[in-house]
């Protein structure tokens, strides 16, 4: 599998994408969860071939997903996962998503039983600024990566790099490659979980069931 | 083209005559090409009155076909001979349009059944030089795709770039998608669902039995005996018009407004904005439309259930479709809810089918997909502009 080179490509602003896309074996079949406006699904077609899918709450996220030729259903992650069938998927991806499910436990579940394998990036609530922010000024953080303010965020289930693993312990899912970026997007090499829970911004994680 | 019939005054008169010889396009099948019906029985000859728009590419692949709902005809983009009204898609099909006549080949037919100049009960049965009335067979929808088949064959039209419709358009499309699959390379269904429901088909019988239980209905035969059933076509216009809307959209548009008059009148004239707009439909169609084609094309609607052939299970309808599918609904729509387009999605879903879908915010019920909706605009334009790149790159 040809690796991305993910500092070549100023095209695609998300490094996650881009090494969620690394990931992705060519002509495989993805569904991404929370698609936004499908820049991820098109990187996938237009880098590694793949069939896509995707599901995406927003109107203005689906109908710029439909202007890109994407196959994409306007729905709730949190519920509508139910009606696809089994193993129907090589992939179910879950970019920058899970911190703003209503329910990440069993969507974890369900993207591991409809998908081969899973793909979860998020950032990391354990991140030093993060706990800078809580532990010295006694303040929600709101950073470049985490906008928001804590009345009208999305975002209602972060979660550290630590509390993840723990989940995926729980559902039963096998992790695969687990890959963190620190605060300039690049690839941290490895380190004890306790030095990339205190530096690493993003994390993508390939799961398997 | 007949354009003189253009100068016609509107009304009954007109009507009339579209249903044998409509200002549109015709096509015949004669006795060697019969239309082999769901009830066993078949008609021959056939006539098919369609329109196009737009020019068809050297390789056949741009065409359009476009369905027409319950009582919609084949000019959808283009001014109606009988009600001198623009098309009933206008703001979807032309040039530069969402569904762009400068790119493509656009086709539209009047249902088998109807009364715009495809066979249906007003038009002349050959065999006895009257109105066929109710000596026309029943009709399904599969039938009417089969003729709409039939009239793309004759076209020379082996794949259809796109088949779109709404309501029993999208049934239409819906049905297009499952008895041909290889001949639709893009099915757009919109506000409509897999089957009709239980309480659709209540709706229906209530404006059939309206229509029945008028004394000049005369056991379907008005056409010969020189009668119409004006009174009962107006009424099921009017019930049937209610569920083409929502509480919100009345509510937003009439609320309890009273019409040309300061106070309720004790009595039993439009007093409402409402009741007088509902009795202008209801007369207004009875002018263009026929009251037995009423009965056939709401009959036809009441059978629609794609799964029941497929054991039950609509996703086994849909099994190894090539076929790229956008479905779209909108959110007041209580005749085709959001949840019948989900069923279709869900299947579709199943089935490992190509399928987009929008749910578009409106109070305007289910005659949205027929007014100004620019995310829908926006939707089909997108949907058939990424199709075009992935057929032709």
């Amino acid at each position: 599998m040809t690796p991305i080179d993910i500092h070549s490509r100023a095209d695609v602003k998300r490094i996650d994408l881009l090494v969620i896309a690394g990931l992705v074996a060519p002509g495989s079949r993805v569904l991404d969860v929370g698609c936004g406006d499908g820049e991820l699904l098109a990187l996938l077609q237009k880098e590694r071939r793949v069939e896509g899918r995707g599901i995406e709450l927003s109107q203005a996220g689906v109908n710029e997903s439909l202007a890109r030729g994407l196959s994409v259903i306007q729905g709730d992650a949190d519920t509508d996962l139910v009606d696809y069938p089994d193993a129907c998927f090589d992939y179910v991806i879950l970019s920058d998503t899970i911190q703003a499910m209503v329910r990440p436990k069993q969507v974890l579940t369900e993207m591991l039983r409809i998908g081969r394998k899973a793909i979860v990036s998020f950032p990391n609530f354990g991140h030093w600024t993060v706990r800078a922010s809580l532990g010295f000024k006694g303040r929600m953080p709101v950073t470049e990566n985490l906008p928001y303010s804590w009345y009208d965020t999305p975002n209602i289930h972060f979660c550290t790099l630590r509390d993840f693993t723990g989940l995926c312990g729980e559902v039963g899912a096998k992790i695969e490659t687990p890959i963190v970026l620190d605060a300039g997007g690049r690839r941290m090499t490895s380190a004890p979980w306790w030095f990339w829970n205190l530096l690493g911004q993003q994390a993508v994680f390939l799961l398997s069931r | 083209m007949a354009s003189s019939r253009h100068s016609l005054p509107a009304g009954a008169g007109a009507a009339r005559g579209e249903a044998d010889t409509p200002s549109s396009h015709v096509m015949r099948f004669g006795l060697d090409q019969p239309l082999r019906l769901d009830s066993g029985q078949s008609i021959a000859p056939l006539q098919i009155a369609y329109q196009t728009y737009g020019t068809l590419n050297a390789d056949r692949s741009n065409a359009i076909l476009v369905c027409h709902a319950l009582t919609g005809d084949q000019h959808v983009a283009s001014d109606n001979p009988v009600t001198g009204k623009p098309g009933w898609w206008e703001t979807v099909v032309g040039p530069g349009k969402p569904i762009d006549t400068d790119r493509f080949f656009v086709v539209c037919s009047n249902v088998v059944g109807g009364c715009m100049g495809s066979t249906g009960p007003a038009s002349t049965n050959p065999a006895t030089g009257q109105p066929f009335g109710l000596d026309l067979p029943l009709i399904t929808i599969p039938d009417m795709v089969r003729a709409q088949a039939m009239l793309v064959d004759a076209l020379g039209i082996d794949q259809l770039f796109c088949v779109a419709g709404g309501s029993m358009g999208g049934m239409q499309v819906l049905q297009w998608s499952v008895a041909y699959p290889e001949r639709v390379f893009t099915a757009l269904p919109i506000a409509t669902g897999p089957r009709h429901s239980s309480q659709n088909i209540a709706f229906h019988e209530v404006g059939r039995q309206a229509i029945m239980a008028d004394p000049d209905w005369r056991g379907g035969r008005y056409l010969a005996e020189g009668t119409s059933p004006r009174k009962g076509l107006a009424v099921a216009r009017m019930a049937a018009h209610i569920t083409y809307m929502s509480d919100e959209g009345l509510h937003r548009k009439f609320g309890r407004a009273l019409q040309d008059r300061e106070r309720v009148a004790f009595g039993f004239d439009a007093d409402f904005q409402v009741e007088s707009y509902l009795r202008h439909q209801g007369l207004s169609f009875v002018e263009r439309f026929d009251a037995n084609s009423y009965l056939y094309v709401t009959r036809a609607m009441d059978y629609f259930d794609i799964a029941a052939d497929y054991g039950g299970r609509l996703a086994n309808a849909f099994r190894g479709s090539r076929t790229r599918f956008c479905v779209a609904s909108f959110t007041s729509d209580w005749l085709f809810p959001t949840i019948e387009s989900k069923t279709v999605v869900r299947a579709l879903n199943a089935s490992g089918a190509s399928v987009s879908f929008v749910e578009i915010e409106t109070d305007r019920g289910h005659d949205a997909f027929l007014l100004d909706e620019p995310v829908l605009f926006a939707t089909i334009r997108g949907f058939l502009t990424s199709a075009a790149a992935a057929r032709w790159g």
